[in-house]
């Protein structure tokens, strides 16, 4: 074999293991969520359950104990559902309006507002906890899941309105300047003109916001009260309930449920997830 | 054709994003800042100015300069990991490889869960008497189950390890995309020179990445700095206080101790510590990229 070969081969073999290493923790939760307490006991960690056992999902999804209720994740899904979805179109829908005007409607210091907004998208948002429970306690939004909306909306604003700018910017200036020739106002060139060009950064911010929303445990954990926990924040306390049999299954099955529906996302549109990711480094 | 609504519209539109970002943004940071030269505890009260009682108290506690080596190890080593793990992964991806897609998926989707999801996963796997440690007693590899994760000594590391599990793949797709900027012609040059792979990647291709790694580096270390769910679903801060980095400490003070002026004045540090990394990136960022219209 010659030394070419012999370094493909090695090649493969790393980015092989780096992968199984990855996938690992995958395995293992939906492994350990099949298998019966028995089985978890007696049989090892990274052993294949005896079969499709769908009971802990089931426990998990409506009767798993979190403190004195058992009422499953479902509340707490439901929750991060009514609070994620609202969020994500107000915040894209926002940014992409922003976005507009700071790319095809500059104005003396708006470029200079906006650099003052990047700080958004980095700040440790540990500052804004305090004021806006106050904030919060002032509208009679405290524990509820307006609340929330209203806290990921401004919180995911500076983002949404950096993609849209940076994708606008793009948009070649000619292509308005023939729009406004013709006649065409602000809101036309941006429904006619913009807005049809828009539809990979809306799938970026969409696919994004909601990740990162639905993934969201700060704001959750210090904002909402018994009605309005989000699925994170259900997930963290179930798992943490003492209880005198741990049913680790039980906390794999919830694991997977609160993992679920940003995982079927970026399976199904995970280069838009990636460009989002990547968008975030390189800013400009 | 010019319309009188063309000059005030736009300004009217972006009005309430610069109000209402601003003011949440700025606003409330000038606002906790209030707050941390408060004696407030259970609840806020702006009647009681005590200066910067709060912060000579926050630097006075044992749980906060704890809170604050966490911070460093956990900073060094997860950005660190990441970066290295990254980085060859990456490198060994862009050898023309068969499903390199299928790989970067895999690489990759640790990013797109909860870190209260993995931190999840990570507990049972790392569970002493019935995770890992226990397979690697079974195996024969050591004599007693190894308690890395209820040892106050060593349950940090275990954060960083899921950690850097979790955005690794993160740094790997950063870098891919900084190699695959990368003129080919320059490499094709140095083979003939007959410079060897390794060589080239170290002498010529890293060199070039240097403005990737920069925003890396950055990007991960203040994500690292504000990392507060994954401490929270692993390790809850403890054994005791032994994992609290500065973001749990700020919720365990705020929300729970009722040392509200103590947690303001530590989101306060936060937040230095996060602006004297990112605003000197920001402020080149924007000056280095001229106004392109």
């Amino acid at each position: 074999m010659t030394a070419k070969a012999l370094s493909r081969i090695a090649v493969y073999a790393v980015l092989l293991l780096a992968a199984l290493f990855f996938l690992a923790p995958l395995y293992v939760m939906l492994a350990t969520s099949f298998k019966d307490a028995e089985q978890i006991r007696s049989g090892s960690l990274l052993s294949l359950p005896t079969s499709l056992n769908w009971s802990s999902w089931a426990t998990a999804w409506s009767s798993a104990c979190t403190g004195v209720d058992c009422n499953g994740l479902k509340p707490f899904f439901m929750n991060s559902l009514m609070m994620t979805l609202p969020a994500v179109l107000l915040s894209t829908a926002w940014g992409a309006v922003n976005g507009y005007v700071l790319s095809h409607w500059r104005f003396r210091g708006s470029e200079l507002m906006f650099g003052f907004m990047l700080f958004g998208v980095f700040m440790p948002f540990q500052v804004v906890l305090l004021p806006m429970s106050q904030v919060l306690g002032m509208l009679g939004l405290s524990s509820s899941v307006t609340g929330l909306v209203i806290v990921h909306v401004l919180a995911g604003m500076a983002g949404t309105t950096l993609f849209f700018r940076n994708y606008y910017v793009s948009i070649p200036k000619e292509l308005v300047n023939a729009a406004r020739m013709d006649g065409a106002g602000f809101w036309q060139i941006f429904w006619r003109v913009i807005f049809p060009l828009s539809t990979p950064i809306l799938m970026v911010t969409l696919i994004w916001q909601f990740t990162n929303i639905w993934n969201d445990f700060l704001f959750g954990v210090a904002f909402s009260g018994a009605d309005s926990k989000p699925v994170t924040v259900g997930l963290n306390n179930m798992v943490n309930t003492s209880s005198s049999v741990k049913a680790y299954e039980v906390d794999m099955a919830a694991a997977m449920i609160a993992g679920l529906p940003t995982m079927i996302i970026y399976i199904l549109a995970g280069q838009y997830f990636v460009r989002g990711l990547t968008a975030g480094a390189v800013k400009g | 054709m010019h319309r009188t609504s063309d000059n005030w519209l736009p300004k009217l539109v972006i009005a309430p994003g610069f109000i209402f970002g601003l003011a949440f943004i700025y606003g409330f940071m000038i606002w906790n800042g209030i707050l941390s030269v408060t004696g407030s505890r259970m609840l806020p009260r702006y009647d009681e100015f005590v200066g910067l009682d709060q912060y000579v108290k926050l630097f006075e506690m044992d749980r906060w300069h704890v809170a604050l080596k966490n911070m460093f190890v956990f900073g060094i080593l997860y950005v660190g990991g990441a970066c290295v793990v990254g980085i060859f992964l990456a490198i060994f991806l862009d050898q023309k490889i068969r499903a390199e897609g299928a790989l970067r998926t895999i690489y990759l989707y640790p990013m797109a869960l909860s870190f209260i999801v993995t931190g999840t996963a990570w507990k049972w796997m790392l569970n002493p008497s019935l995770g890992f440690p226990k397979l690697l007693q079974d195996w024969g590899i050591t004599e007693q189950p190894i308690e890395w994760l209820v040892n106050p000594d060593t349950a940090i590391y275990c954060v960083v390890l899921a950690g850097v599990w979790q955005s690794a793949g993160f740094a790997m797709a950063l870098f891919l995309a900084g190699l695959r900027g990368i003129d080919d012609s320059i490499i094709k040059a140095a083979q003939v020179d007959g410079a060897s792979l390794p060589r080239i990647y170290w002498r010529i291709i890293l060199p070039a990445m240097r403005p990737v790694f920069f925003s890396t580096v950055l990007v991960l270390s203040h994500l690292a700095i504000k990392s507060f769910d994954l401490v929270m679903a692993l390790t809850n801060g403890g054994p005791g206080y032994s994992t609290d980095v500065p973001a749990t400490f700020m919720y365990a003070m705020s929300f729970n101790r009722g040392q509200v002026g103590l947690g303001a004045a530590s989101a306060t540090v936060m937040l230095m510590t996060v602006a004297a990394i990112v605003v000197p990136y920001l402020y080149s960022e924007l000056r280095s990229k001229p106004h392109d219209r």
